[in-house]
């Protein structure tokens, strides 16, 4: 049974929040996507109005028969009020792309199909017909690749998927055609930024068939030390070699930014803690903050509960933060719209609550608190 | 805010770069942005390919659609099922229906050579809803070495659910 056009569920889609996995102050999430294209239709740019609705349809068809997707909404974007449709894409549930202009017609038929109890979702009439997403807190490549094969299964078995014997599933873009499979991590690297290493590692990786993008705030501009780990072909390998390769190499990425934060306790110790304590008295007490902003600083908190400088803070409040003060999740709790400066200080005043809540941490121990105090 | 590379006004692209173990942010307007080869909105899949392309030109030339015995017309033969051109396709880098596939098979085989190194999908095998034999036997292939990588990860309830979609498969001897 699927439910149709309801309001968007308050909490659905942030299980990968939890920051449940190994070191979670590393590695945020492990999210996976299949794109999968449907026989006798246009590809999402080229897609008429009667292609998109008829898709959408079959899809509908499809979801309610497939067993991973009992109880899923299918929420279409024509129909929502566009702050719900951004809430959506500020949860990495749908794309910019999917949004697409204000201009209902070209939006026929785009839609998310959330399920309410698994970590999966559908994208609808992209630039794919289907893809198929899951993201799970931390690393966790391969049960997220067993889940999302699943579904593929479920869907294929009902859905006549275009799909070449030499190419495999076709897509709209080349980059994406043979297993259509994205596997991306996404993963916190201060240390190895502050230890200017960065470039070598992310060069080192681009050599082995992978690439990273930035998280990026309100500009383009890499914000908040975040980098995503993704697979860079799509063809000629089997999805599990792709998966495993890319969990060798997180492992490794996330074995030098072991190494680097230790070189910042050995080297830097005093600077690092000093940097850290700063992040952390700005955010607990700031009446004003841009998400940009807010991103840094969060970087510097996470890699003070990752150094336990910073006793009694959890990393889950801090992934929590990121989430909810983007400005549409800010918007929503507001209940009206917000202007930059006013969303600045609703994001300031979110964050505070949060920290508030997770108790006063203490303030003078941590294992780089090797210096003596100043006179006093 | 100049445009970093020009200096004109209002600059709308925001380029980071690692260079020399440093970040570096550039501010550059739409033209330098676009020489650069920055595209405005390449957030999602699928952005460098257009870059791509335009820099592999040469893929696309005549000449060598004759010689793979691709119709030598300069980029005006279409697919027939949705009508994307050649050209339409190396303009935006995007197919336009599972039918391109084939209309452009013979430039998409070079294309996938040297933008993903291959051009022979080696991963999980679809059976459409009515498979030919060999089709069935490629799949089976497909199912049986999953089966192996479960069995070998101790994923057992993976591993039984696998069991039973080879038993469906496997022709039965009667």
């Amino acid at each position: 049974m699927i439910s149709d056009g309801s309001p968007l569920p308050s909490a659905s889609g942030l299980a990968w929040l939890d920051a449940s996995g190994e070191r979670p102050d590393i590695v945020l999430s492990t999210r996976l996507r299949l794109a999968r294209n449907v026989q006798g239709h246009a590809f999402g740019g080229r897609a008429r109005v009667n292609d998109r609705a008829a898709v959408l349809e079959k899809v509908r068809d499809a979801a309610g028969r497939a067993p991973l997707l009992q109880g899923v909404s299918v929420v279409e974007i024509s129909a929502l009020p566009r702050r719900q449709a951004r809430l959506l894409m500020e949860r990495r549930l749908a794309s910019r792309e999917l949004l697409g202009s204000s201009d209902g017609d070209s939006r026929t038929g785009a839609a998310v199909v959330l399920s309410p109890d698994r970590p999966l979702s559908v994208m609808v009439n992209e630039e794919d017909h289907l893809r198929l997403q899951t993201i799970y807190s931390g690393l966790n490549l391969r049960e997220a690749w067993n889940l999302v094969d699943s579904l593929d299964e479920e869907m294929g078995r009902e859905l006549p998927l275009a799909y070449h014997p030499e190419f495999g599933f076709l897509t709209s873009c080349p980059t994406n055609v043979g297993t259509g499979l994205r596997a991306s991590v996404l993963l916190h690297l201060p240390a190895l930024v502050l230890t200017k290493e960065i470039g070598k590692v992310l060069q080192g990786l681009s050599q082995v068939g992978l690439t990273f993008r930035g998280l990026h705030g309100e500009g383009s501009e890499v914000v908040g030390n975040f980098f995503q780990l993704s697979n860079q072909t799509t063809l000629g390998r089997t999805e599990e070699d792709l998966v495993d390769h890319l969990e060798r190499m997180v492992r490794q990425v996330i074995h030098y930014e072991l190494q680097a934060r230790e070189v910042l306790l050995r080297d830097a110790a005093a600077e690092t803690e000093d940097k850290i304590w700063r992040a952390y008295g700005l955010l607990r007490y700031a009446r004003s903050v841009s998400f940009d902003e807010l991103m840094n600083l969060l970087s510097g908190v996470r890699l003070g509960v990752g150094l336990k400088l910073l006793p009694g803070l959890r990393v889950y409040p801090l992934n929590k933060i990121m989430v909810f003060t983007q400005p549409a999740h800010l918007e929503e709790v507001a209940g009206r719209g917000l202007s930059t400066a006013e969303a600045d200080v609703h994001r300031a005043t979110y964050v505070r609550r949060i920290l508030a809540n997770e108790g006063v941490v203490g303030t003078e121990s941590g294992p780089g608190d090797s210096s003596p105090a100043a006179d006093d | 805010m100049p445009c970093d590379n020009c200096g004109a006004d209002d600059p709308v692209v925001k380029l980071t770069r690692i260079e020399n173990d440093e970040m570096r942010t550039l501010h550059l307007c739409r033209s330098c942005a676009a020489e650069k080869g920055v595209e405005g909105e390449a957030e999602y899949d699928g952005g460098p390919l257009a870059e791509f392309l335009a820099k592999m030109g040469g893929g696309f030339e005549p000449s060598s659609e004759k010689a793979e015995g691709a119709p030598s017309a300069s980029g005006s033969v279409g697919c027939e099922f949705c009508g994307l051109t050649l050209r339409q396709f190396r303009d935006s880098g995007r197919l336009g229906c599972p039918h391109c596939w084939t209309a452009f098979e013979s430039h998409l085989r070079g294309l996938l050579r040297r933008l993903q190194g291959s051009h022979q999908h080696a991963g999980k095998v679809y059976l459409s809803p009515d498979p030919t034999t060999p089709q069935r036997r490629k799949r089976l292939e497909g199912l049986k070495r999953k089966l192996e990588r479960a069995i070998e990860l101790e994923d057992f309830e993976r591993a039984a659910d696998l069991r039973d979609q080879i038993r469906e498969l496997e022709p039965t001897n009667s």
